[in-house]
């Protein structure tokens, strides 16, 4: 028998970094995301972690700067409003080159909206998550297993291209119970390379490390940035993720993530059990994009519907990656609603009469 | 489908209350039906002030359609989330004082949010109550009979008042076999002896391995609780 527990999401987005070796959580309660904070509570202090409420968001981030600075493995999480007002921080984490883990359990937006779930903050994910030129590794995940089995996968890579990464998630899967395993996530271990630019104390054996992202010279400050780029490169060649389901002989090739995937999934069984060839492109990183799967699934399917929970905010990216090739519908619903796989079937009906 | 239910309750005040996702709602809508079967006034209320989407108002029209009335917090699955709860609720205590058949459930919120109970605590003492406390083994929290106590401390911490029975509600959701059950029987047991309460029963998610735990261990009181809480995906 395996060895399966249940738990939220949200809890089991916090077990998981724990068992990542992360020891410093800094956070701030908003639902739909605080369970993850409570249970950083209780178990932190049993594992000699530390888990810290902070006075705000702002406070958080900055706090997770200064410890992932000194080499530890550091997280914090929060849902939309939250995450916007991390921006700053975590633009400054890029500019320092400073791994950790950022989760957002989307909600409804904009402003304060509400608290069902939403993706929303697609756009933010993945564009702009603070300003100047920069990316972050995001892993949008579809179950609480997936949660789990990519926590550990978004620390490694944080610390292996010196970037901060981010798990993308939604009220739903926050809040929803599954059974997970915990020992079939650990399975995938990677060589990290030694962290030789912490502010951990030299020793008086080297000569000190300082992270900052101020730049006196121009000149220094673009080749900073060259050199980020060359690694967020490398981080487009290695760590790109997607799921393909039927897409070889599908006709309407749906892109969906997270927990819309879901949805779809159920869609497009109900589809092919009447004989309409339905695929599904599901990006598991949603920066960097699986253009490369997009791009030849538009080699033989005639149509792209993009099903999100807001109003089309990955269409663009389709619409590139396929190089406008095929016509790229959208069909959503956003502010805290789902649709259900009845109202997706529909819409994939729709599009199919329409070829 | 439902079975008998397996607890009788001999105060007017039921209490369903435990550490969060351990199965409260489940296990109160699962007796208010059964207690409804077997011929008492049932009203169900939605106490928990914490958790923001699955809650016993979800099964509000399942509730209504059996001729079980309910009572919700009156923001409850709005995109807010404001812990306000209505007057409505101080009719119950009307209800146990007048009518000998009716019987209240409170599902209240998991772990510190049983702390809404502290508001109604005099009420509850005078009408009489049965609280029970819900435990699973699959969670990692309560994982073992002494974290599970722990928790049931907490709880009467928070809410002021004593737990009467525990529940073993060990379970992994859909995906839950006969053995999972049967592991967690030792679990239920320790938390009964440590806690000093007895066991009101041990839930099972899944109707079809009922029958054959009944025949194995007779002495054991299983009850078929449905996942009402199950949604789209």
């Amino acid at each position: 028998m395996s060895n399966k527990v249940l738990m939220k999401g949200n809890e089991a987005l916090a077990e998981a970094a724990i068992r990542n070796g992360c020891l410093h959580f800094f956070g701030y309660p908003i639902t739909p995301q605080t369970e993850l904070a409570e249970y950083m509570a209780k178990r932190m202090p049993k594992v000699g972690g530390l888990c810290l409420q902070a006075e705000s968001e702002v406070a958080a981030i900055n706090m997770v700067l200064g410890a992932a600075a000194t080499g530890t493995r550091a997280m914090t999480s929060s849902s939309s409003p939250g995450v916007s007002l991390k921006s700053e921080g975590i633009s400054y984490m890029v500019g320092c080159d400073l791994p950790c883990l950022i989760c957002n359990v989307q909600r409804g937006g904009p402003g304060l909206g509400g608290i069902q779930p939403s993706q929303q903050d697609y756009y933010q994910a993945t564009k702009a998550n603070g300003h100047g030129d920069l990316h972050l590794y995001v892993l949008a995940p579809a179950s609480v297993q997936e949660m789990v089995n990519l926590v550990g996968r978004a620390f490694d890579v944080a610390d292996t291209y010196r970037t901060p990464a981010m798990i993308l998630a939604d009220g739903a899967l926050g809040q929803m119970m599954e059974p997970v395993d915990f020992d079939a996530a650990l399975s995938e271990k990677r060589e990290i390379p030694e962290k030789t630019w912490a502010t951990n104390g030299t020793g008086m054996k080297r000569k000190r490390n300082v992270i900052n992202s101020l730049y006196m010279n121009p000149d220094d400050l673009e080749q900073s940035i060259i050199d980020r780029f060359e690694r967020y490169k490398k981080i487009e060649e290695n760590e790109t993720l997607w799921e393909e389901l039927y897409t070889e002989d599908a006709d309407i090739v749906i892109v969906s993530y997270g927990i819309t995937s879901r949805i779809c999934k159920s869609a497009i069984e109900m589809a092919r059990a009447e004989g309409i060839k339905v695929g599904l492109i599901r990006p598991i990183t949603v920066w960097p994009y699986p253009k490369a799967a997009i791009a030849k699934a538009a080699e033989t399917a005639k149509q792209f519907l993009v099903v999100e929970l807001n109003m089309g905010q990955m269409v663009d990216d389709v619409k590139v990656a396929c190089e406008c090739r095929r016509p790229v519908s959208f069909f959503g619903r956003t502010g805290g609603v789902l649709p259900t796989a009845d109202d997706i079937l529909a819409e994939i009906k729709k599009l199919n009469g329409g070829l | 489908m439902l079975a008998k239910t397996p607890f009788i309750p001999d105060k007017p005040i039921l209490i369903v209350c435990g550490h969060f996702g351990s199965g409260k709602t489940c296990v109160s809508v699962a007796l208010a039906l059964a207690l409804k079967k077997s011929g008492k006034n049932v009203t169900l209320v939605d106490l928990d002030i914490v958790n923001p989407y699955f809650r016993a108002a979800d099964a509000a029209e399942l509730m209504k359609a059996n001729g079980i009335n309910c009572i919700n917090p009156e923001f409850a699955n709005t995109n807010v989330d404001i812990p306000s709860l209505g007057a409505e609720i101080h009719s119950v205590f009307v209800n146990a004082e007048r009518d000998p058949d009716s019987v209240t459930i409170l599902d209240v919120g998991g772990d510190s949010g049983a702390a809404a109970l502290g508001r109604y605590r005099q009420m509850i003492e005078r009408a009489g109550y049965n609280m029970l406390f819900v435990a699973s083994k699959y969670r990692p929290l309560t994982d073992t009979a002494s974290a599970a106590l722990e928790n049931l401390r907490e709880i009467e911490y928070y809410s002021r008042l004593r737990c009467t029975h525990v529940v073993n509600n060990s379970n992994i959701g859909d995906e839950t076999t006969q053995t999972y059950v049967e592991n967690a029987l030792d679990f239920g047991r320790e938390l009964s002896e440590l806690s000093g309460l007895p066991e009101a029963f041990t839930s099972v998610v899944k109707a079809d391995f009922c029958p054959a735990l009944a025949e194995k261990y007779p002495d054991k009181s299983f009850f078929f609780i449905d996942n009402t809480t199950r949604k789209l995906f």
